[in-house]
């Protein structure tokens, strides 16, 4: 069996784990369907209260609906080999000769499942409940960004894994850090360019701001206020998620060097 | 016959606060078709040894290849053909059933799905754990555990598979039931290889071809266990039966090579190993000066436990 083959099996069935798992639990709907649109019901009363434009209060839907995706890459893809060794399978997928990229980019599959969830009703029931008026001219083009933003994403996650798989529970106040943050520094609930263009150039490291940046002006034209031109965005966002895809395979690869040197792919409660 | 496993002068040292030398210059060959086991206390480095070999730790010195490549440069030819499988270890989603998480790992191995399937049934039927197919792992019991991960390691058919404390924790039952499957895996398969690491003494001896004694690190005799029994030569083996008693007194008894206590019964039965039948006159002596009474003595064939003491002047226990 080719490397391809092999990889591709192993990718689908950590996915398939994932997902039937969360199937079988199904009370995390509720809690990731109603818990978001709290929070999204709060920054549009806030803008609201404001008398800030109602354009503002589908920035709020988009950023909530992202929301989602960001809060999978950071615990439910970078944290996910520190969790797999506490609970014993790191050690059985590192035996296994399928490539560590497509364990990852397995579970990336798998979260994206209750991920999408989140985000869909979110998206849907903001728009329906807040009266969110979108402008879509090119559904397309934004299909095609929201695929580069996951892309570089879950790209970079898989880039912090390797961090996790070394550095356990240091790593964790990393996964923090990037958290509250970035929904700041990334514009999850307002156009970026509102901080200058310094704090946004540093922010646009993360594929994420970019991303919901050019989605933001094709969900809502010159009123979204961008950063960058659309097609300069999409350019950045590829280059982006080729340079995580390569440096997660190759730091992947580095760390499990050391972690055989060191023994720490087997010791757990680090 | 080639070798499946090769290590030669190797040594691991993890640093810490405190170096710990879990191996120590270690040499060690088993053939290809072999079911071979490492037999030593806890911490004596089979787990490191075994773990070294899975390509999960690389040696601080010293090479080992497995199946012809080097754990260090070659783990991904190494790891297609191998399987692994710890003793009370807990691995797999519990949400997930047996079945479900026996595929998954299949499919981390590249086995087509019609082929996974077939030999998934056939070792669910084998360890009479069919009924629990589709039950969640979550609900199963620490056996029913245990066999599932046991099933995981053999249904990638591997050339060689390691196991590390297999039956660890298991009731005579179930252990019994997993060591027949064992033998038969390695006799009925032409060219597999086993090697199994144990602290009981009667499943290397029951199991194995050969048998490596470990202690604190090093190899101290690799033979079969008729020839690790031979080697206690002119030593001789006896069972004491007495009330009980601290036999921290009995080892230093000049003439007593090694011994194990064991409680049974409100007795405590004393196997140990002299150098001389004569010694056991002083023994007794020891005994009754401890405040012991001798309840029971007879003299025994020797036993790889007999063989374990007469090599490492203790016990495994």
């Amino acid at each position: 069996m080719s490397d391809w083959a092999l990889n591709i099996r192993a990718g689908l069935a950590r996915a398939y784990a994932r997902t039937v798992g969360a199937t079988r639990e199904p009370s995390w709907v509720v809690f990731d369907v109603l818990l978001p649109l709290l929070g999204v019901a709060a920054y549009i009363f806030y803008y609201r209260a404001l008398g800030a434009d109602p354009v503002f209060e589908g920035f709020v839907v988009l950023g909530g609906a992202m929301t989602a995706f960001w809060l999978n890459v950071l615990w439910g893809m970078a944290a996910q080999l520190f969790w797999e060794r506490e609970v014993g399978n790191l050690q059985l997928f590192m035996v296994a000769p399928m490539s560590r990229m497509a364990l990852l980019a397995g579970m990336a599959l798998g979260g994206l499942f209750t991920s999408a969830v989140r985000a869909l009703s979110t998206l849907v029931l903001g728009v329906l409940i807040f009266q969110v008026h979108i402008m879509m001219a090119d559904p397309l083009a934004l299909v095609a960004v929201f695929t580069l933003t996951m892309l570089a994403v879950y790209g970079m996650g898989m880039a912090l894994s390797s961090l996790f798989l070394m550095y356990g529970r240091d790593a964790w106040n990393i996964s923090n850090l990037l958290q509250e943050p970035v929904y700041l520094m990334s514009g999850f609930y307002f156009p970026v360019r509102e901080l200058g263009m310094v704090v946004s150039a540093v922010a646009s490291l993360i594929p994420i701001t970019l991303g919901l940046d050019a989605m933001r002006q094709l969900l809502f034209g010159e009123l979204a206020g961008g950063l960058l031109p659309v097609t300069v965005e999409v350019v950045i966002l590829a280059l982006q998620a080729a340079i995580f895809i390569w440096l997660a395979a190759f730091s992947l690869d580095r760390m499990e060097q050391r972690g055989r040197r060191e023994g720490r792919l087997t010791l757990r409660w680090q | 016959m080639s070798s499946a496993i090769e290590v030669r002068s190797l040594s691991r040292v993890f640093s810490g606060r405190k170096e710990i030398v879990a191996l120590d210059d270690v040499d060690l060959t088993v053939e290809e078709g072999e079911l071979f086991g490492l037999l030593g206390p806890n911490g004596a480095g089979k787990t490191t040894l075994i773990k070294i070999l899975c390509t999960l730790l690389l040696p601080s010195s010293g090479t080992a290849r497995v199946l012809g490549y080097d754990v260090d440069s070659e783990a991904k030819q190494i790891r297609k053909r191998i399987n692994m499988v710890s003793g009370g270890e807990i691995s797999g989603y519990g949400l997930l059933t047996i079945r479900e998480n026996l595929w998954m790992f299949t499919q981390f191995y590249g086995v087509q799905g019609k082929v996974a399937k077939q030999r998934i049934d056939a070792l669910l039927e084998e360890f009479g754990l069919e009924d629990k197919a589709d039950v969640k792992l979550r609900t199963v019991s620490t056996g029913q555990r245990q066999k599932m991960n046991i099933i995981r390691g053999f249904s990638t058919d591997p050339d060689l598979i390691f196991l590390d404390e297999p039956t660890l924790g298991l009731d005579v039952t179930t252990s019994i039931s997993i060591r027949n499957y064992l033998r038969r895996w390695v006799r009925e398969r032409e060219g597999r290889t086993m090697m199994l690491t144990t602290h009981y003494m009667r499943e290397a001896e029951e199991l194995c071809d050969r048998v490596a004694i470990i202690d604190r690190g090093r190899i101290v005799a690799v033979d079969t266990p008729a020839g690790l029994k031979r080697r206690v030569g002119n030593d001789s083996s006896f069972l004491i039966e007495t009330t009980p008693i601290d036999t921290a007194r009995l080892s230093s008894l000049t003439g007593v090579r090694g011994l194990t206590a064991r409680p049974s019964n409100g007795h405590l039965k004393v196997r140990m190993v002299l150098e001389d039948e004569s010694v056991i006159a002083d023994v007794i002596s020891a005994v009754v000066a401890a405040g012991g009474k001798v309840v029971g003595l007879s003299k025994n064939e020797p036993t790889l436990e007999d063989a374990f003491m007469h090599l490492v002047g203790r016990g495994l226990e």
